[in-house]
């Protein structure tokens, strides 16, 4: 590929070694319990017990007089937050709910839920006083289940919230918090023109991001009220919007550093412990640092949604889909605000269909508040359809690639969620899983093989990047998104190739809120595309002031100036006979010509590409345990273009494993009480290496025109079709339709036995 | 003029209106539009909508441009995660 100018790339599509790269390796690299201060306390936090509670009283008195104990807080100090949408940078979010989320006020909703914050001198002395703030609760019914929780007669969790999106509006509380409905065509006659229609219901379970690193910061408030906040975040202005607001704050006093992340996935979009953590230290007036247990964070932090879907399609014999219908459930935990939109207006988008409807409902139950989790929404309702339009190829005997590629969205294709997509490469993942040789391999005995495909929007957003021109030659590059999946090394790649310089002589560094502009988080796929084209602005914009200085060097006009190869050229013989000066010579003359060097960006990116991905999957199941074996796993998606495809495969084959984990093992077992008991990694068990075979991933170029290398986001499509993908597998090795998630060896050896 | 179309839960504000021609030259003056001719709809659009422009989606864009002919779909706002 060239840049557009007929050039041909030196960096972009290669395969630097990353330059964050010894700094992990050796240890040295700062993650969010990495951060001591002197003086630092230990902020710890006291959760609920119950599932469903009403708070009586909460009597601190013992723990304040325990000696080390510096700070306690509860919800009475922090502000009452009206119930509103509101914007926090990109997202609308609602502030008292999440207020309530991060402290509870009069009752607690899930096991849990945070009641009471401590800072104290040690970390024992803070769980003693944990141990001493005594809680009175009523308790009250709880419920866990979506379908249930829909229910007449389920217990209510809010007395206020009244269904959305329902006309006339119910005057009467629900756990159903919005309708949403998704139209195209009609399906009704869609359906009378199939000759065939499947039917069938679908159950999924709720399911941690699975980061291994703690949810952890320090904060540091000092005397006149300025705040110094390091945190594991996928978004540090987020933070310090969110904070800001709910501690009522003026942004302008919290400063946030992103640290190293190790994992985010989405589950780290939002805040659980930094307005804790600040609120202790502004009392203390001393550093505190928090660390979530592992227990804690499987009790408290967001997993994505469990659903309760049907889904219908109906097909005509030769295997076009006439129509899609779906109705989704899905659970949003304490508060409003599950992925069902997305969940609904990704269902049928790899596909080319006149009618489709879809009705969503966001529904709360007694568990934590959900949050987003790769593509949120999308791997559910996907894992519903593609289960089903591999159930319709079998039906009609199509091969599943095929019956797939009959009905492909491509450039053109009207989305059921309204408008035409421009160029998009679903056919080319699905020619390039069934060219593979993967897809050719016969199987054994007791094996399967399985297909599916799925979409994600991507979206770009606000973001800033800066150059400074060192005097030795060298560049400073900042960004303001974390870096979570080797953007680093995209950044310096993208300004390297603009520049034309080695990458080397670039430095790239994320930047705290106060040193570079705001900028939305790391998630939507967003960094590299985002990010990366303010980068290539940032670069240009340095380039256009290298070129004026050279210009005033050689007493000619800037037009006469040209930037080639890393250096500045006279433009022609007519513009004068001057040796190229390159950035070294340029840095070196840059006080004496003007001043310092820089380049800086900031933009709201538009245009982001949509990606679509195709997995291939060969599985093998024991029929005396049920334990299903993943033997082989192929998955194709579009990049659009693949600054370094090594991170591209990396977001692939992490999105593939993930998907692994949900669809085999991962669920939350919550007592008949509502109480979590298998908040740990023994007992809800992600995938392991030894789990796994390699993930052979192909990537697709379809470049996004709109982006200055053709960048798609890659890291949420590929966790969208896995679950399809091996449900379909299964069946291939078992002739038994599994519907529900995980497909766990006791539930397939279920199935199994009564398929029998 | 621009067809615009919306969809989802905007439809409830628009007395089932779904499609319509405006001649808006900016996402700001479409908006703008919209909440004269429905103003129920005015605090929705600045919750979280996007605007489709010819099938490229602009979210957070005001100023974006909306070409004469062009067909625009208002949809909910995409975050991720």
């Amino acid at each position: 590929m060239s840049k557009g100018n007929g050039k041909s790339l030196n960096w972009v599509g290669t395969r630097p070694i990353r330059p964050d790269g010894v700094d992990k390796v050796t240890g040295r690299a700062k993650f969010g319990a990495d951060n001591y201060k002197a003086g630092m306390l230990t902020g710890a936090v006291l959760r609920s017990p119950h599932a469903h509670a009403r708070i009586k009283s909460i009597d601190t008195s013992k723990a304040a007089s325990l000696q080390g104990v510096k700070a306690i807080v509860t919800g009475a100090d922090f502000p009452e937050l009206s119930s509103e949408f509101i914007p926090a940078g990109e997202m609308m979010v609602n502030y008292r709910d999440m207020s309530l989320n991060i402290i509870a006020r009069d009752k607690v909703l899930y096991d849990g839920h945070a009641i009471a914050a401590v800072a104290a001198t040690s970390p024992s002395i803070a769980a003693e006083a944990l141990a001493l703030i005594k809680v009175d609760y009523e308790i009250l019914p709880h419920v866990i289940d979506v379908v249930e929780a829909m229910k007449p007669g389920a217990p209510i969790l809010h007395d206020d919230l009244f269904t959305d999106g329902v006309d006339p509006k119910p005057t009467k509380a629900s756990n159903v918090a919005k309708r949403i409905e998704i139209k195209m065509g009609d399906v009704e006659d869609g359906f009378a023109k199939a000759d065939v229609v499947l039917e069938r219901e679908f159950n999924t379970q709720p399911v941690h991001q699975g980061y291994i690193e703690l949810h952890a910061c320090t904060a540091s408030v000092s005397e006149d009220g300025y705040a110094e906040l390091w945190c594991s975040t996928q978004g540090h202005f987020v933070a310090r919007a969110h904070c800001a607001r709910l501690l009522g704050m003026d942004i302008s006093k919290i400063r946030v550093t992103s640290s190293e992340i190790g994992g985010g996935f989405g589950g780290k979009t939002v805040v659980y412990l930094e307005p804790l953590a600040l609120a202790l230290s502004r009392i203390a007036c001393q550093p505190v640092h928090m660390v979530m247990p592992r227990t804690d964070l499987f009790r408290a932090t967001g997993p994505t949604s469990g659903a309760n879907m049907v889904i219908k399609i109906g097909a005509t014999k030769d295997g076009k889909i006439t129509a899609g219908e779906a109705v989704l459930k899905l659970q949003a935990g304490a508060y409003a605000g599950s992925p069902v939109q997305p969940a609904a207006m990704c269902a049928f988008a790899p596909y080319d269909l006149e009618n489709v409807k879809v009705v969503g409902y966001d529904v709360v139950t007694n568990r934590p508040k959900v949050a987003a989790y790769r593509a949120p929404g999308a791997p559910i309702s996907g894992f519903a359809v593609e289960s089903l339009v591999d159930e319709l190829a079998k039906k009609l005997n199509i091969d599943p690639v095929e019956l797939r590629l009959k009905n492909a969205a491509k450039e053109g294709t009207r989305a059921a969620y309204g408008p035409k997509f421009g160029p998009v490469g679903l056919v080319e993942t699905l020619n390039a899983v069934k060219n593979t040789e993967h897809y050719k391999t016969k199987l054994g005995p007791n094996q399967g093989r399985g297909v599916a495909s799925g979409f994600w929007f991507n979206i770009g957003g606000e973001s800033c990047a800066t150059l400074l021109l060192n005097e030795d030659g060298t560049i400073e590059l900042t960004v303001g998104t974390p870096d979570i999946g080797g953007s680093r090394a995209s950044m310096a790649m993208m300004a390297a190739e603009e520049l034309g310089i080695n990458m080397a002589k670039i430095r790239p560094r994320i930047g705290d809120t106060s040193t570079i502009g705001y900028t939305f988080l790391t998630g939507g796929s967003r960094a590299t595309f985002s990010s990366g084209m303010a980068v290539v602005q940032a670069s240009r914009s340095m380039i256009d002031l290298l070129r004026e200085r050279a210009a005033k060097i050689w007493e000619i006009s800037v037009e006469a100036v040209v930037w080639e190869d890393g250096q500045a050229k006279p433009a022609g013989s007519n513009a004068g006979d001057f040796e190229p000066m390159s950035l070294n010579d340029l840095a070196k003359a840059a006080g004496k010509t003007g001043g310092p060097i820089a380049g800086h960006a900031e933009i709201n990116a538009q245009g982001a590409g949509p990606s679509f991905g195709t997995h291939l999957v060969d599985v093998e199941v024991d029929p005396d345990t049920g334990h299903v074996t993943v033997l082989r796993y192929t998955a194709a998606q579009d990049a659009g273009k693949a600054i370094h495809p090594a991170y591209v495969e990396g977001q692939i084959q992490g999105g593939a494993v993930q998907g692994v984990g949900w669809a085999l093992n991962e669920e939350y077992i919550y007592s008949d009480k509502g109480l979590l008991e298998n908040a740990g990694f023994l007992d809800y068990r992600i995938p392991v290496a030894s789990d796994l075979p390699m993930i052979d991933a192909i990537i697709v170029e379809v470049p996004n025109p709109t982006h200055p290398y053709g960048v798609r986001g890659v890291g949420e499509t590929p966790i969208i079709p896995p679950m399809a993908a091996i449900a379909n597998a299964i069946n291939g090795a078992t002739n038994v339709r599994f519907s529900q998630l995980p497909m766990s060896p006791p539930v397939v050896l279920k199935g199994m036995a009564d398929a029998q | 003029m621009a067809r615009v179309v919306l969809t989802g839960g905007l439809l409830r504000f628009t007395e089932g209106e779904e499609a319509f021609d405006l001649d808006a030259g900016t996402i700001r003056q479409l908006f703008r539009q919209l909440a004269e001719r429905y103003p129920a709809i005015e605090p929705h659009l600045l919750e979280g909508i996007a605007v489709a422009i010819d099938g490229q989606i602009y979210q957070d864009a005001w100023l974006q441009p909306i070409p004469p002919d062009s067909e625009v779909y208002l949809m909910p706002q995409i975050a991720g995660g």
